[in-house]
């Protein structure tokens, strides 16, 4: 197999706890985003403007529909003669086989992988962030600087500065500390997950990290401060564009309505820089005489007869007339029937809500979220539905 | 499993009276329902009744057609050893391109030859439909017919020009006349024909023998007496599409929307080729009403009884009304369009006005700036 200058590692085997009812039977990476997309479209695509054509993609946590969302890549340009788009769950090996026990382990299993392609450079990315980077130019200054590692960084709110792997850089903007998931954060400067190694460095560091059986086999955690303790040569890269972890329901939902403003920090219609994903083969979406939307996103497939305001409606979903739907998220192929009232709230796939329900409340503070298949029914019974 | 029949779009010498839309393309690719062009629909009905390998006969104009079809993985149409076959005019001399199908099918008969399908279905691409073939094929084995044309009973054909089937009782057709014929009928041609290969073939070579060189004109419509020639009739949604009229009134039919949830969805989805656009964004002050609307435009302004292709910008204050506006189109602020046909990326600056009359659109060229 021919050389690879660099080789794309990304995480998507996370369960996404927090996501809830919404990652019950899939992994996080899968999980419906933006009218159109899922989560994981954003960083495949990112490898697809960056001339990365050689991508391991590591599952683990319900693959399911994750594996047949990806196939062989063809949407992001990933089905390729040479390298492309792998899929790679744990396996079994001569010595047995375990799952991935963190982040750092799963690519270590999948040494052998990387190795087929000798890579210089191996960028480890997860599937559970929406931005758009260009890679190559990290690589670049990776490159310049003569970097081991090269670590992307985003100034982040204060407030929220302990969700992330925190980190402090001096002028020349080499690392000098970092901690994941402070309790009292003393920077706001967060690491998003995007990292480049000069892979013989990495490959010693994941040998040394499987050798410690005190370690929690996870980057943020171990092999980072196991590198600065060393003295590794580690570097940051400072990320001015939009860039946001959807991991729990609100940041979800915020990162949806994030799209709507006028202009929106995240330009899905930059031509030059397509979100690819599959595409569901829909119709172009009908807006009734008796519809009003605003504010919106609607795609292909929609029937709209209702008023949608500030809402995200993915490809297939009814609106029924005389239904309001304000501030909200409604997944693909949901079903609203007449005179409903849905305020803030997130409907998975395929759910189906039944004429004059009331779902969430105007001034709620939290996001109320349906799962999917769910039938929802005027006197607010719960219902699970049988998938067909 | 596999399908025996071999799908034949044939684009040679197909009636077109679409003024400037077919200038640069054939009728085949006219962009039509907002994201899909004419072929979509023959294509997409072949593969979703399991058709595997379909040739298109192309004779003129047809960068589109292979830009739009490319290597048909978008139908699904890219296998091993079947798939999407697209047959330009195969002759030594320029005037023999003009000849007809038969000709055509004569120089590319290897096509033919080297499929191992027992039966073949020769279509046109401007039909809107959206069939089962499999059914037809089940009603032509249990006829025991020679041949079986598709027809639909159809009063109001919306300017669309096709030819009129007559049958008796049993559905043996027993007159076809073109479209300028005085012969009366309801029942429409779809210009659908199942046969035998062998058929097709012994056709080719007896007609091109006798110097006649047209399918249907030569071939079928002289031996309607001598072959049992039998009528299957379809019951969905028929669009004839061929004359600017027929395209207008057709496009305008896709906004009942008893229309538009049988033909894009039954019985199986119309495919097309991807573009990748995000979803249709509406902002603050955004007016819509009757309309269908495709991934990837920006309304800010208002569209009434209208259909958007992809990519379209209606800016502040614009109105556009009982129009069709193709691929990237922009409709600049506080300008007025209505009963307009506006071809892929047409520019209307801001405050222009553009009227045409229902009978009679307005058209804009392709990247025309208004």
């Amino acid at each position: 197999m021919g050389r690879k200058r660099m080789v794309a590692m990304l995480l998507a085997g996370g369960e996404g706890k927090r996501l809830g009812v919404l990652t019950k039977d899939l992994a996080k990476p899968a999980v419906h985003f933006g009218g159109k997309y899922r989560i994981i479209d954003f960083t495949l695509s990112n490898c697809a403007h960056s001339g990365i054509d050689t991508i391991g993609v590591l599952t683990q946590y319900q693959p399911l529909v994750l594996n047949a969302y990806l196939g062989i890549g063809s949407p992001w340009g990933l089905d390729r003669r040479d390298g492309g788009m792998a899929i790679l769950p744990p396996y079994v090996k001569s010595k047995g086989g375990m799952w991935y026990k963190g982040t750092a382990n799963a690519i270590y299993q999948n040494m052998g992988f990387i190795d087929q392609y000798d890579p210089d450079y191996v960028l480890v990315i997860s599937g559970d962030h929406i931005y758009k980077m260009d890679y190559d130019l990290m690589l670049r200054e990776h490159e310049e600087r003569g970097a081991d590692v090269t670590i992307a960084c985003i100034e982040v709110d204060w407030k929220e500065a302990s969700r992330f792997g925190i980190m402090h850089v001096n002028e020349e903007g080499a690392i000098t500390s970092f901690e994941e998931k402070p309790k009292v954060p003393t920077s706001n400067m967060a690491s998003m997950g995007v990292y480049i190694f000069s892979w013989p460095v990495l490959q010693q560091y994941l040998i040394r990290d499987e050798a410690n059986r005190h370690s929690g086999n996870d980057f943020g955690k171990d092999i980072i401060p196991a590198m600065l303790q060393d003295g590794v040569k580690l570097q940051s890269y400072t990320f001015n564009g939009y860039w946001k972890d959807v991991g729990t329901l609100e940041s979800l939902w915020e990162a949806n309505m994030d799209l709507l403003s006028e202009q929106p920090a995240l330009d899905l219609n930059d031509r030059n820089w397509r979100i690819y994903s599959v595409n569901p083969n829909r119709p172009a979406h009908y807006a009734a005489a008796t519809a009003e939307i605003v504010d919106s996103l609607v795609t292909e497939g929609c029937i709209v007869e209702g008023l949608v305001q500030r809402s995200v409606l993915f490809h297939g979903v009814q609106v029924g007339a005389g239904s309001e739907i304000r501030e909200s998220v409604i997944m693909p192929n949901v079903k609203i029937g007449k005179g409903v009232r849905i305020y803030k709230s997130i409907l998975g796939e395929g759910a189906i809500i039944g004429d004059g329900v009331v779902v969430g409340s105007p001034n709620s503070e939290s996001v109320t979220v349906i799962g999917s298949d769910e039938l929802v029914t005027a006197n607010h019974s719960l219902q699970e539905v049988e998938h067909s | 499993m596999n399908s025996s029949i071999l799908g034949v779009i044939n684009l040679i010498h197909e009636s077109d009276e679409m003024e400037s839309l077919t200038a640069s393309r054939c009728l085949a690719t006219v962009p039509f329902g907002a994201r899909f062009r004419l072929i979509d629909f023959t294509l997409s009905s072949m593969v979703n009744s399991g058709i595997n390998k379909v040739g298109v006969f192309a004779q003129t104009k047809y960068r589109s057609l292979m830009d739009h079809l490319g290597s048909g993985k978008h139908w699904d149409l890219h296998h091993r050893q079947s798939g999407l076959f697209i047959m330009p005019p195969v002759t030594d001399d320029v005037n023999e391109v003009r000849r007809g199908d038969l000709y055509h099918f004569y120089q590319h008969r290897d096509f033919f030859t080297r499929s191992t399908h027992d039966f073949v279905l020769v279509t046109r691409s401007h039909m809107i439909c959206n069939i089962d073939f499999e059914g037809v094929l089940a009603s032509h084995k249990a006829s025991g017919a020679d041949i079986t044309v598709i027809c639909k009973e159809e009063s109001a054909l919306f300017g669309g020009r096709a030819r009129k089937v007559q049958i008796d009782e049993k559905g043996r057709v027993t007159a076809m006349q073109d479209h300028f014929g005085r012969m009366e009928s309801d029942l429409v041609s779809m210009e659908m024909y199942l046969m035998r290969k062998e058929l097709l073939l012994e056709l080719v070579d007896t007609s091109l023998a006798q110097g006649q060189d047209h399918l249907v004109r030569h071939a079928i419509m002289s031996r309607v007496d001598k072959m049992r020639i039998q009528c299957y009739k379809y019951d969905g949604y028929l669009g004839v599409v061929n004359t600017l009229n027929s395209y207008y009134q057709n496009s305008m039919q896709l906004l009942r929307p008893d229309v538009w949830k049988s033909l894009f969805f039954e019985p199986g989805p119309i495919f097309t080729k991807v573009k990748d656009e995000p979803p249709a964004r509406y902002a603050e002050g955004a007016k819509t009403s009757n309309s269908i609307i495709a991934n990837g435009c920006i309304i800010e302004g208002t569209v009434i009884n209208s259909i958007l292709f992809r990519g379209v910008h209606v800016r502040k204050g614009a109105v556009v009304r009982n129009s069709i506006v193709m691929q990237n189109g922009i409709i600049g602020e506080n300008s007025t369009v209505n009963h307009a046909i506006l071809d892929k990326d047409v520019t209307v600056e801001r405050s222009r006005e553009l009227y045409g009359a229902e009978a009679s659109p307005f058209i804009a060229l392709k990247r025309k700036v208004i």
